[in-house]
């Protein structure tokens, strides 16, 4: 709705408001019977709100351009109200949703910028509930939400499908991933009142597969949300304690979703049209179907970690790498390519990764446990690494 | 819309100059992008601007006379050099129009103009 009314009125920010106080309306009038087409009703209010503000501004432009014509632009203002009839049939929502989707995450708006939007606009989570979920004083959202809209506005940004849709779709499609796994990361964490920021994920990744049905990698993302949230009840225990993999309750993974991913990871790949969250997919998709941590195709995962490698060459692919190389052909192996890794000193789960293997290897391992504890600023992952530091520092 | 391109770029990286081999073809870029420019009714205005050698600064403090400093604004590692001022659609455009100006180093911004009073 807020997607067709900012096309409509090329105002996003007022538009904003007027879906708001619309909602307002309606919870005072609704209170007598909820019309019968809540979605329309709400839809009318909002652009009636939108037409009378925009004959208000109308009649201060043409008053300044009576009284300073030099200051007024010469744009025309058209005055063709057409009141045609509502067109609320769901694929023309859709394409709005994703016009709406892919102004959220234009790449001329930083990342946090883009990550408030899309919850906040696309999402339609409150102000109060995303600044909730990133920890954030409430005043500090609003903020960064106004200037981006009123970036949005200035700068001339289109709420159009662009020509280099592929590229933007992958933009998107980074700051969904990037707000599940802040949602899956934060599961379990004391901060329980958080929106559940990973399935508000997927919802809107499963937007963006309807929308784009040509992107195998949208779906593929979808696939890998699945896989992750198929098994992120068995992540934390009952007392909010870390479970690794290995260690998780396999008979606790949802196999609904697991089914689903599964679907949505084949019906990506026969699109032919490989990318990184295809891969990831396929690697969590091995570990999601093997009913032990020992029956998981190691030396498989060891090989699809390389191969992401070569698609993103991110060193935190090649340290996947190293845990699938130690499954398979041992910890001495995995430590040999940990040694060969550079540019993690300060990425906790480089040390964390390093202890592991340096513990099964029978070697000395507290230290590196403790170089990631104090690296880590999550609470549940923190005590997992003193516990491991401490067990492995008696173990000497 | 309006979009002003600033172009900023490193002033003391080594440049082409007159009958330099390489320097007609370089030229022939800049002209190439200014043509397209106009071919395509994006054109409002552009300039390359003299060194910041040659640059002087009015400062102003409140109540006190203008100050005349001799040299640029800010010394920053990339210097002000030149702009152009296009007609775009969006940003989009603008973002595409910008992309294809003959530069590889350096950064490009782009500022909608929000005011212009020879605007036609």
């Amino acid at each position: 709705m807020l997607a067709l009314l900012t096309r409509r009125f090329g105002d996003l920010d007022a538009a904003d408001d007027a879906v708001q106080d619309a909602l307002i309306t309606a919870l005072t009038a609704w209170q007598s019977g909820v019309p019968e087409r809540p979605a329309a009703w709400l839809y009318t209010v909002a652009r009636n709100t939108l037409v009378d503000q925009m004959r208000r501004d109308r009649a201060s432009r043409r008053r300044l351009h009576e009284a300073a014509p030099e200051l007024t632009a010469h744009h025309t203002t058209t005055e063709n109200e057409e009141e045609d009839d509502l067109i609320m049939d769901a694929s023309s929502l859709g394409d709005e949703r994703l016009r709406l989707l892919l102004l959220c995450c234009h790449p001329a708006l930083d990342r946090d910028t883009q990550v408030a939007l899309t919850l906040r606009l696309a999402g339609g989570l409150s102000a109060a509930e995303v600044a909730a979920a990133y920890l954030l004083p409430e005043s500090t959202l609003t903020q960064r939400v106004v200037r981006a809209k009123r970036k949005i506005r200035e700068a001339g940004m289109p709420l159009t499908i662009p020509a280099n849709l592929d590229e933007r779709v992958d933009a998107l499609l980074r700051v969904l991933y990037l707000i599940f796994n802040e949602g899956y990361l934060s599961r379990g964490s004391e901060h329980v009142t958080r929106v559940d920021l990973m399935l508000e994920a997927i919802r809107l990744t499963r937007q963006v597969v309807d929308e784009v049905p040509a992107s195998a990698e949208a779906e593929g993302l979808l696939a890998l949300e699945l896989y992750h949230q198929a098994r992120s009840g068995t992540r934390v225990d009952g007392l909010g304690e870390l479970v690794l993999l290995e260690h998780q309750d396999r008979t606790g993974w949802n196999l609904d979703v697991i089914t689903e991913a599964d679907a949505r990871l084949h019906s990506a790949m026969t699109r032919m049209a490989p990318g990184p969250y295809q891969v990831q997919a396929i690697i969590a998709g091995h570990h999601a179907n093997a009913h032990t941590a020992a029956d998981t195709d190691w030396a498989a995962i060891a090989e699809l970690y390389a191969q992401l490698g070569r698609m993103t060459a991110n060193p935190v692919v090649e340290l996947n790498r190293a845990v699938a190389i130690a499954m398979a052909d041992g910890p001495l192996a995995g430590l040999a390519v940990l040694d060969r890794l550079t540019g993690l000193d300060d990425y906790h789960l480089f040390h964390a990764t390093r202890g592991e293997l340096l513990a099964r290897a029978g070697r000395p391992a507290s230290a590196s446990f403790e170089r990631a504890r104090e690296l880590t600023s999550n609470e549940a992952e923190r005590r997992h690494l003193e516990r491991r530091a401490a067990e492995t520092a008696t173990a000497r | 819309m309006e979009f002003m391109i600033l172009i900023h770029g490193d002033e003391s990286s080594p440049r082409l100059a007159p009958g330099d081999p390489g320097f007609d073809e370089y030229m022939g870029s800049w002209f190439a992008y200014n043509q397209m420019l106009i071919d395509g009714g994006h054109w409002v205005s552009g300039a390359n601007l003299a060194p910041t050698s040659s640059a002087t600064t009015l400062r102003h403090t409140p109540g006190q006379a203008p100050e005349i400093v001799d040299g640029p604004f800010a010394e920053t590692k990339e210097q002000f050099g030149g702009f152009y001022l296009i007609s775009a659609e969006n940003l989009d455009e603008a973002i595409e129009l910008a992309k294809k100006l003959p530069t590889n180093s350096g950064s490009l911004e782009i500022r909608p103009v929000a005011f212009r009073p020879d605007a036609g």
